[in-house]
């Protein structure tokens, strides 16, 4: 019982860390039709960032600053780049922000190198909030999901409550209309997509101390982040934040329970072939749930995939 | 391209050639005399080692061109097919008794075979829609399938791969294809079959189908095509085409690894295919030995390769949509008017003082990457065969100054070189 409360916890964390990433992704795809490749490599650029502001100015200072550069550069990629290759359709549109990816991490180990950098959280948060049966939660995790609800429920005012909000919406579903009003369009967009990178950005300083901050660390969740999306439907916030959370637990719960094959295969009745060593299968009959714990997204979207392809929350597609 | 699809009912013989299955034997009549005769040029080695990786890469971009410029299809997961096929013709390799009454050279089919039904399967359910949800899927599948290359060992070797020698099938008309230079020829003829089949495929009402179903999904369907089916024709048979790919990679280097699934061999493929123009069907030719020269020249100069390689791939995307082959054939209506010339002073006043300031910028980041990454009091850099401390102000200041002058020069002649490429895309004489 206290273990599933930690897994719970600790499941809770990975996804929200990852609704923070899906959250700017949904957005921007929704705004532009284009996935951002590159999302994830903002993620990094942030723990970078937060990590370099954070030797000279403290975390504290990182955490509100390096969002912002984040921000702005991914302000600039939408206005310098991504407008312009707009006009060439959406798969060179992909192409691009694929291209950018690669770029990005490319850079981060010109200018960091290829180690892991020592970034650590900051000292207030180095203590036990409290523990659960002997296994103590870190307060560092506390603030993470604080941090992670606070901006979702911001993100949500400001969205459905506010005049800018209200125009971002109708300009995500009739930018021509709500140009002729008299709105800079492609100054909202651009807008969104800054707020976007930036929120990634947030995700990676408050990740980097945890995750590790490595040139690898934008490959690792980026794809995670698409399959995210997919499965909670493009386009919708709500299917990002169920989404994200399903994917958080399943994985936690499949590390911490060791579940054989073996013993699911025999449970629903099918018997273990005597000579396991030379049959063909055996891979398949030794398989543990920590072991596939980190396929189980992909698995899981590609069922979705199948048998519900605008995702769980997203609308018929034509 | 244009007078390729548009016919004058007039003249009978111009009527059927947009689906005609001829091939103008010229350019196939020199790449095959090319092929055959490289290796009495190239003769050492390391040249057959880096032309046989060229000739599987100009495969498999062909393949993959088969989805992203006829089909319109993205896929950011297709090495998992060549990879698929390449696995499957390494355990045919290492059951002995099969391979032992098989030749050599009909192992790529194999490879074809087994791509081409894993395409079957994920065909089947990701070629529904094209554009963004095809390209997560490819995704999705290609991190599914690389991953499972950890755990399920049987098949894939866990992390260090499986490995079999290509001697110990049926002589081939007496060849073991033990040297280098046999397994060249094999490469070489698949390279030329396949480059014909996939020609040829384009040619066929399939492949002028996907050609529609890429620029109009709707008005494909319309005239009673499904824009599904002909999307899934075309990956099976892209899917073929890698597997392929996969069984000559297999007969050369002997060793398949995990490396040959994952997603960094599905980028690079997107890579090599884009820079060398998806427009055309010699792009992806062009852009795989292009690259291939690039990554072995330039790996072995700079640590910083992939960062140009990548910095060049976003400036393709940004600027020359149509890649490498976009731009040679741009050049073909000047020349057709005859004003080719036109263009050739200005072109050097504008790119040759580019090439040098782009060197400058390259030297200026190749000198920040040694300042910030040599060993302590290592201060001796080396670039452009002259050795220099890249801790004094000299350097940084000569290396600024030619870029700032060469890009400088490239940017005051650049109007100029635009008012001759118009001059020289109208007809007619000088207005």
């Amino acid at each position: 019982m206290e273990l599933i409360l930690v897994n719970l916890i600790d499941g809770l964390v990975t996804g929200l860390l990852l609704f923070m990433l899906s959250a700017g992704l949904t957005l921007i795809f929704s705004m532009m039709g284009v996935l951002n490749f590159a999302h994830a490599s903002f993620y990094m650029l942030g723990a970078y960032f937060g990590y370099q502001i954070s030797l000279a100015l403290g975390f504290w200072v990182a955490l509100l600053v390096a969002p912002v550069i984040v921000g702005i550069a991914g302000a600039g990629v939408e206005r310098y780049g991504l407008r312009r290759v707009h006009q060439y359709g959406h798969v060179p549109e992909l192409i691009f922000t694929f291209g950018l990816a690669l770029l990005i991490e490319e850079l981060v180990q010109f200018i960091w190198g290829k180690n892991q950098m020592p970034f650590n959280g900051p000292e207030v948060l180095n203590f036990t909030a409290f523990a659960i049966a002997g296994n103590s939660i870190p307060a560092y995790k506390i603030f993470m999901i604080f941090i992670s609800i606070s901006i979702f429920m911001g993100l949500l005012y400001i969205l459905t409550k506010t005049r800018v909000g209200m125009i971002i919406q109708a300009a995500l579903s009739y930018p021509r209309t709500v140009e002729a009003l008299g709105h800079n369009v492609p100054l909202i967009f651009m807008g969104v997509f800054g707020v976007g990178t930036a929120l990634a950005g947030v995700a990676g300083v408050i990740a980097g101390p945890v995750l590790g901050t490595f040139p690898g660390m934008a490959f690792v969740l980026g794809s995670i982040v698409f399959v995210t999306i997919v499965i909670g439907g493009l386009g919708s916030l709500w299917g990002a934040l169920v989404a994200s959370l399903l994917i958080g637990w399943i994985t936690t719960f499949a590390k911490s329970y060791n579940v054989e094959m073996e013993a699911v295969l025999n449970g629903i009745g099918i018997a273990t072939p005597d000579d396991l060593s030379e049959n063909l299968f055996r891979d398949f009959w030794a398989l543990t749930s920590p072991q596939i714990a980190d396929i189980l997204p992909y698995i899981l979207m590609v069922l979705i995939l199948i048998f519900r392809p605008q995702g769980l929350f997203g609308k018929r597609q034509s | 391209m244009s007078d390729q699809i548009t016919t004058d009912p007039s003249k009978p013989a111009q009527r059927m050639r947009a689906g005609s299955m001829t091939l103008t034997l010229g350019p196939w009549i020199v790449a095959a005399i090319l092929l055959a005769a490289l290796p009495f040029i190239f003769t050492s080695n390391s040249g057959l080692t880096i032309m046989n990786q060229m000739w599987i890469t100009v495969v498999f971009a062909l393949a993959y061109n088969m989805l992203l410029g006829q089909g319109g299809m993205l896929s950011f997961g297709h090495a998992v097919y060549a990879g698929v096929g390449g696995f499957a013709c390494m355990h045919i390799m290492n059951a002995s008794d099969f391979f032992a009454s098989m030749p050599l050279p009909l192992l790529p089919i194999f490879g074809g075979l087994f791509g081409m039904g894993l395409a079957l399967i994920v065909g089947a359910f990701s070629t529904r829609s094209a554009g963004t949800v095809f390209a997560m899927i490819s995704l999705g599948v290609g991190e599914l399938i690389a991953a499972c290359s950890v755990i399920i060992v049987a098949f894939f070797g866990g992390e260090e791969g499986i490995s079999g020698d290509r001697g110990e099938a049926l002589p081939f008309f007496g060849l073991n294809f033990w040297s280098q230079i046999e397994v060249y020829y094999l490469t070489a003829f698949w390279v030329f079959i396949s480059a014909v089949l996939m020609y040829l495929w384009s040619r066929t009402p399939v492949g002028r189908m996907a050609n529609a179903v890429r620029d109009n999904p709707e008005r494909a369907e319309f005239l009673g095509y499904s824009s599904r089916w002909v999307r899934f024709y075309s990956f099976v048979a892209s899917g073929f085409f890698a597997g392929v790919a996969g069984g000559l990679f297999a007969i050369n280097y002997e060793i398949l690894t995990e490396e040959n699934l994952n997603a960094a061999s599905s980028g690079v493929i997107l890579l090599v295919t884009f820079l060398g123009g998806v427009g055309f069907f010699f792009g992806p030719i062009l852009g795989a030995i292009v690259f291939t020269l690039v990554q072995t020249v330039l790996s072995l100069e700079t640590e910083l390769w992939a960062f140009y390689a990548g910095s060049l791939f976003v400036a393709t995307v940004m600027f020359f949509p149509g890649g490498l082959a976009g731009l040679i054939m741009m050049h073909v209506p000047p020349l057709r008017l005859g004003k080719l010339g036109v263009l050739t002073v200005p072109y050097i006043k504008t790119l040759i003082p580019a090439a040098i300031g782009i060197l400058g910028l390259c030297s200026l980041v190749e000198m920040t990457f040694h300042y910030r990454h040599a060993a302590t009091g290592d201060h001796e850099m080396t670039l452009f065969w002259t050795t220099f401390d890249s801790h004094t102000i000299l350097p940084w200041i000569i290396a600024g100054a030619v870029t700032l002058i060469g890009l400088g020069i490239a940017r005051t002649t650049a109007p100029a070189l635009k008012e001759a490429w118009n001059e020289a895309n109208t007809a007619g004489g000088k207005r």
